[in-house]
């Protein structure tokens, strides 16, 4: 059983990238997330396990070495924060399109532009609905609590690897800076070179004989056979949907009214539910902790027991469209949200419940 | 059990540490718990504040309106928790810089001159410890076993040769404090 520590969201995932057996970590530094590098740099890595840490000159520079790394099989990470974020869209569009996996983690700060340095949950639509250019989807998880930055290190890796695709934990601000007790998972070793060509040697780039050589890559001129690329790669994202929805209910059972809600907002919603009841109100909570794959089909059998659907988030509202997709017009659907780096108290949560469907 | 507490003062009064100290002692005698600080300015030298909640059961949400303590060393502080502490909670809050006291009738307050018996200690370090003494007498959330356990956990080792400082320091806070209303 490994000991119980006390660790800031950021420290907690950057010990289980070390953990996992990660051969590679790119990255620049940037609040709310920076833990995140000094973390591996204080722990030096590259004396436990051989892991490379590496401050690149900019987000785009770190990004296109994920690229790399990931290009000869290694496990490779990156994290930042949105402005960050923002910067890398071009290279996570190209690891889309070359069927590249990886690891990245946002600590979502408000925005747009520079924003500020506090929590947010603003950058749904870019990570969700694509971000960089192209008919691409990310698998995103979002973690909701220290532990979670942890542990979907691990299960991000099984994804990225097993679809080959790029992964996104969408955290925030708060789950970045806020310190829970955490579990680490023992270490694993790193994969050998011989390991990684008996596993990925029919696509990595390794050093291959000329005759049986791979090629990374998202360029293809023909129409023809990008269209061919596009349909596989959609024809993976369907199997995604059907396979890798995962979401988390609370309270659902008899509930009068459904939250929808992610990541802290999920949190914060939680206490809701409990003052809620204490003023005899049945509130019921659903979050999705896949953003993408969406949990589409559960939100919409939670709407036939339901008056109302309110989506929280820290943002002007996002998230809120896929909740509305889901339910199908069964029940009103209404958003709730501080935003701008502001958080709303799980006691505005339930007023804004009030006002919108009881009073 | 579950206590949900605020402490705020200025950057470089301990405030983080303090909290972080309580958030060990709480996992020392197997609670859950969460801190959860406002990072950035204030980390550079103006007002800091962190949330710490202690609980028997899983946490929920990790932000708060309400209090059942607000621990508060300087007058924005105050202007900004007095109004946030449960009915029937507490207040503790050191005098020195505050010029206008709490007035609340519905809430416990206390006071602990931290900031003058740090002095008479000589090291203006040990001032969050005797705050934490001080709450820890008015409601005991931790065991004093579980509070050296979680000052050994939370300070890097190079800095445990200040343990004994840091416990006698809790122990002025002990004594120290006083009920104001």
């Amino acid at each position: 059983m490994e000991e119980i520590k006390l660790m800031k969201g950021n420290e907690a995932f950057a010990e289980a990238v070390i953990r996992e057996g990660v051969d590679a970590y790119f990255g620049y530094p940037i609040t709310p997330q920076s833990e995140v590098i000094e973390y591996l740099m204080l722990e030096e890595p590259y004396k436990r396990t051989g892991m490379v840490v590496l401050q690149a000159e900019s987000e785009i520079g770190a990004i296109h070495m994920v690229y790399g790394a990931a290009g000869a099989g290694k496990k490779a990470v990156t994290s930042s924060s949105s402005p960050g974020i923002s910067l890398k869209q071009e290279g996570i569009s190209y690891m889309a399109g070359s069927e590249l996996p990886c690891v990245m983690l946002n600590v979502v700060r408000g925005g747009p532009g520079l924003g500020t340095i506090q929590p947010s949950q603003a950058d749904y639509f870019q990570t969700v609905k694509g971000g960089g250019h192209g008919d691409y989807k990310l698998i995103v998880l979002a973690p909701a609590s220290v532990q979670e930055m942890a542990d979907f290190v691990e299960d991000g890796f099984k994804m990225a690897f097993k679809y080959r695709t790029p992964v996104m934990l969408l955290s925030d601000g708060l789950i970045g800076q806020m310190m829970e007790k955490v579990q680490l998972k023992p270490q694993k070793a790193r994969l050998s070179n011989e390991e990684i060509r008996e596993k990925y040697g029919s696509w990595a780039t390794i050093g291959h004989k000329p005759e049986e050589r791979t090629i990374i890559t998202s360029l293809e001129l023909k129409s023809e056979r990008q269209e061919k690329h596009n349909h596989k790669l959609q024809a993976k994202y369907r199997e995604i949907e059907k396979k890798e929805v995962r979401l988390e209910k609370f309270n659902c059972e008899n509930a009068d009214y459904l939250l929808v809600a992610y990541g802290s907002s999920a949190r914060i919603c939680q206490k809701t539910i409990q003052l809620g009841k204490e003023k005899g109100i049945n509130i019921g909570l659903i979050r999705p902790i896949t953003l993408w794959p969406f949990p589409s089909d559960e939100i919409n059998k939670a709407a036939d027991k339901v008056k109302g659907v309110l989506s929280v988030e820290l943002s002007a509202g996002q998230m809120v469209d896929d909740v509305r997709l889901a339910v199908n017009g069964k029940v009103p659907v209404e958003h709730y949200g501080r935003f701008g780096g502001m958080i709303h108290s799980p006691d505005e949560v339930l007023e804004a419940l009030e006002k919108n469907f009881i009073k | 059990m579950t206590e949900e507490i605020i402490i705020a003062g200025f950057g470089g009064q301990g405030v983080l540490s303090m909290g972080k100290i309580l958030a060990y002692s709480g996992i020392m005698q197997d609670q859950e718990v969460s801190w959860m600080p406002s990072y950035g300015p204030e980390m550079r030298g103006g007002t800091a504040n962190v949330t710490v909640i202690l609980s028997d059961e899983k946490i929920s949400s990790p932000v708060l309106r309400n209090f059942d303590t607000a621990i508060v060393l300087n007058q924005p502080s105050m202007n900004k928790f007095e109004e946030t502490v449960k009915p029937g909670g507490i207040l503790l809050y050191d005098p020195n810089g505050i010029l206008h006291p709490p007035t609340r009738k519905d809430i416990r307050i206390y006071k602990i001159e931290g900031a003058l018996e740090a002095s008479r200690m000589k090291s203006s370090k040990t001032f969050n410890m005797i705050v934490l003494g001080a709450y820890l007498k008015i409601n005991p959330v931790v065991k004093m076993e579980n509070v050296l356990k979680g000052l050994k956990k939370s300070l890097p080792e190079r800095h445990h040769h200040l343990i004994p400082l840091n416990e006698e320091a809790i122990k002025v806070g002990l004594e120290k404090v006083e009920k104001v209303s």
